[in-house]
């Protein structure tokens, strides 16, 4: 068994902000959402968090975990030394709900905007045939609350929709391109993007937002649809 | 207007449910304690059955997934992986199951087709080589919260609202018929109260808890199971083993990681399940079993979540997996309550199906007779939900 001090951000917009210390013990193999759930369901049902699947699918548990964006349910107590103090804060860059939820409602309006696809081809499992797969991108948020262009110019597309973007170029699934490369070419597109690469290091999915964002500038430059 | 209906629980039930009722002209209200699909719904296997899984030991239940697996490929475009199932024989008792199972998926109407072992291996080259049979089915991939997520995407477009974080603490009564509920918003912390017309309890292995807030007892065994996913997708099908249904025999691809589920055993609460050391242990080996590298991929995730078995009848203790995984749905009035339905039990592929048999049966005890409409009702994007505003 590991024990650990989850110091938790509590509070909302009209209460104000208060960290809160908790101590849990769970087993060696647990993730963070098993230690914040233990402590939610045995000690403090006042805490708010997001979580569904515990499998990095959902996109639902994304927070900051000691200062870095991570997924709760993909991060091993393992990474912590047995005792440790282990502070839980919200996603920055998001209307602030209460606790650890923050609203995506921002990030999902820019995926609806441009008609997010969520079914693609399937390039990577071995074997004969096409075949599909869910897209890689779960709108966790990680990578807007990493980004410090999102943090600076609330009407920047964000490294999400961007990867997105480049993802409809590649596989266009019936989309209207014109109009995404309309919001990729403009000032809050791909433009804006300062090469930070926050959004990658944190990216819990295989997405690489910065190499897609470099992408689609040179599409957008030479019309010609990197893979 | 219609009746006010109001339905406790944002799972796959609750949510197609919504969807359901605002089809057939009822203002629907639904409350939830967390986040849409976060508990039994959110950890469930994302398998979209083909009805396989359940025909040799549940016909109806088969029959159930393969009408509802055609119908929701039509109402769900864009959210569905549709690369087929396999169930592979490994051995020869699972072998011996086979004619069983074709002749089983047959008078079910679940659709199976025999393919040549050489050819099964050229279209999943993962899967251990000594494969005895394999047989071809349309099962699915779906993401849990996504699916029930674009059930209320397209209710709130027809008016419902939909409460998160809301808390039902008690019913509101008068005399012996509930005419609301009392929640407490778990943002604020404000209590204040939802009056309805009626109100379903939909809170799967907490709907016994709800009852007894009516002071009725209803016969729920939350059962856990656990599911391991590795970071890396082993296959293309979702990998049935062909045996009867037992721990970790399905293999569900799920975007680039694979996932072995499941056990099942009884659990007193279902707020937190510790994930026991042997069934992880478990899920690795019999994940091996049917595709040899599988562990060769680092561990990704490990859950555990309640099923809502409904305990009937004959049930064998320490058996849980023999619980009906069909559907109960209860007018409370007949135990002396009005206004207070339940619906217990299913699985998220059949939702729209429950949904359709809790509306029907709705109808009948309050004297609407509108159809559903949910087999033809093409479903929004779910990121609508977000687009549509309101209550959250």
């Amino acid at each position: 068994m590991k024990r650990l001090k989850l110091r938790i951000a509590r509070g909302t917009p009209e209460k104000g902000l208060t960290y809160r210390t908790y101590e849990v013990e769970v087993d060696e193999k647990a993730n963070i959402i098993d230690a914040v759930h233990k402590v939610w369901a045995e000690q403090d049902q006042t805490i708010l968090f997001r979580h569904a699947c515990h499998h990095a699918s959902c996109g639902l548990c994304g927070v900051r975990i000691d200062g870095r964006e991570r997924l709760m349910c993909i991060t091993p107590v393992a990474d912590f030394a047995d005792g440790a103090e282990i502070t839980l804060e919200p996603l920055r860059n998001f209307p602030w709900v209460g606790d650890l939820v923050v609203d995506m409602t921002p990030l999902m309006q820019r995926m609806d905007a441009i008609h997010a696809a969520y079914v693609r081809r399937d390039e990577l499992t071995p074997g004969e045939g096409e075949g599909m797969r869910f897209e890689d991108c779960i709108e966790c948020g990680l990578c807007i609350s990493a980004c410090p262009i999102v943090g600076s110019d609330e009407f920047y597309q964000g490294p999400a929709p961007l990867a997105m973007m480049l993802r409809l170029l590649q596989e266009p699934r019936g989309r209207d391109l014109a109009a995404v490369c309309a919001l990729a070419g403009d000032e809050h597109g791909a433009w804006r993007c300062h090469s930070a690469m926050e959004c990658t290091e944190v990216c819990p999915s295989w997405v690489d937002p910065s190499g897609a964002i470099g992408m689609l500038r040179r599409y957008l430059l030479t019309k010609k649809v990197p893979h | 207007m219609g009746f006010h209906a109001l339905i406790i629980g944002a799972g796959s039930t609750g949510a197609a449910l919504a969807h359901d009722l605002t089809l057939r002209g009822y203002r629907v209200t639904v409350v939830e304690r967390g986040e849409v699909a976060s508990e039994t719904t959110g950890r469930n296997h994302g398998l979209f059955h083909s009805g396989g899984r359940y025909a040799m030991r549940d016909p109806e239940a088969a029959r159930e997934c393969a009408e509802d697996n055609a119908i929701v490929r039509r109402i769900m475009p864009g959210l569905l992986e549709l690369n087929g199932g396999l169930f592979v024989a490994f051995n020869e008792e699972d072998l011996s199951y086979k004619d069983r199972f074709l002749e089983a998926c047959a008078n079910c109407g679940v659709p199976a087709q025999e393919i040549d072992v050489q050819e099964a291996l050229r279209m999943e080259p993962n899967l251990n080589p000594n494969i005895l049979a394999a047989v071809k089915v349309n099962d699915g991939v779906f993401d849990p919260f996504h699916f029930a997520l674009a059930f209320l995407a397209t209710a709130k477009s027809n008016g419902a609202k939909v409460y998160t974080y809301t808390e039902v603490l008690d019913f509101t009564w008068e005399g012996r018929t509930v005419t609301g509920v009392h929640v407490r918003d778990r943002r604020s912390g404000k209590e204040y109260e939802l009056g309805a017309d009626f109100v379903i309890n939909a809170a799967g292995p907490w709907a016994g808890r709800i009852a007894a807030m009516a002071g009725l007892h209803l016969s729920v065994v939350p059962t856990a199971g656990v599911m391991v996913a590795v970071a890396r997708r082993w296959t293309r099908h979702v990998i049935n083993r062909l045996n009867m249904p037992g721990d970790g025999d399905i293999i569900v691809p799920q975007r680039r990681a694979s996932v072995i589920g499941t056990t099942s055993w009884r659990v007193e609460d279902p707020d937190f399940i510790p994930i026991p050391d042997h069934d992880f242990q478990l899920m690795l080996r019999r994940a091996q079993e049917m595709v040899p590298d599988f562990n060769q991929a680092p561990v990704r995730g490990v859950s555990a979540a309640a099923r809502p078995l409904v305990k009937t009848g004959g049930v064998v203790a320490g058996n849980e997996r023999w619980l009906s995984r069909g559907t109960y749905t209860f007018n409370h009035a007949r135990d002396g309550v009005e206004g207070l339905f339940s619906i217990v039990g299913g699985k998220t592929t059949t939702a729209r199906f429950m949904a359709e048999q809790m509306a029907n049966f709705i109808g009948e005890a309050v004297g609407v007779d509108v159809p559903c409409r949910t087999k033809e009702v093409e479903l929004l994007p779910y990121h609508a939900y977000y687009r549509l505003g309101g209550e959250r």
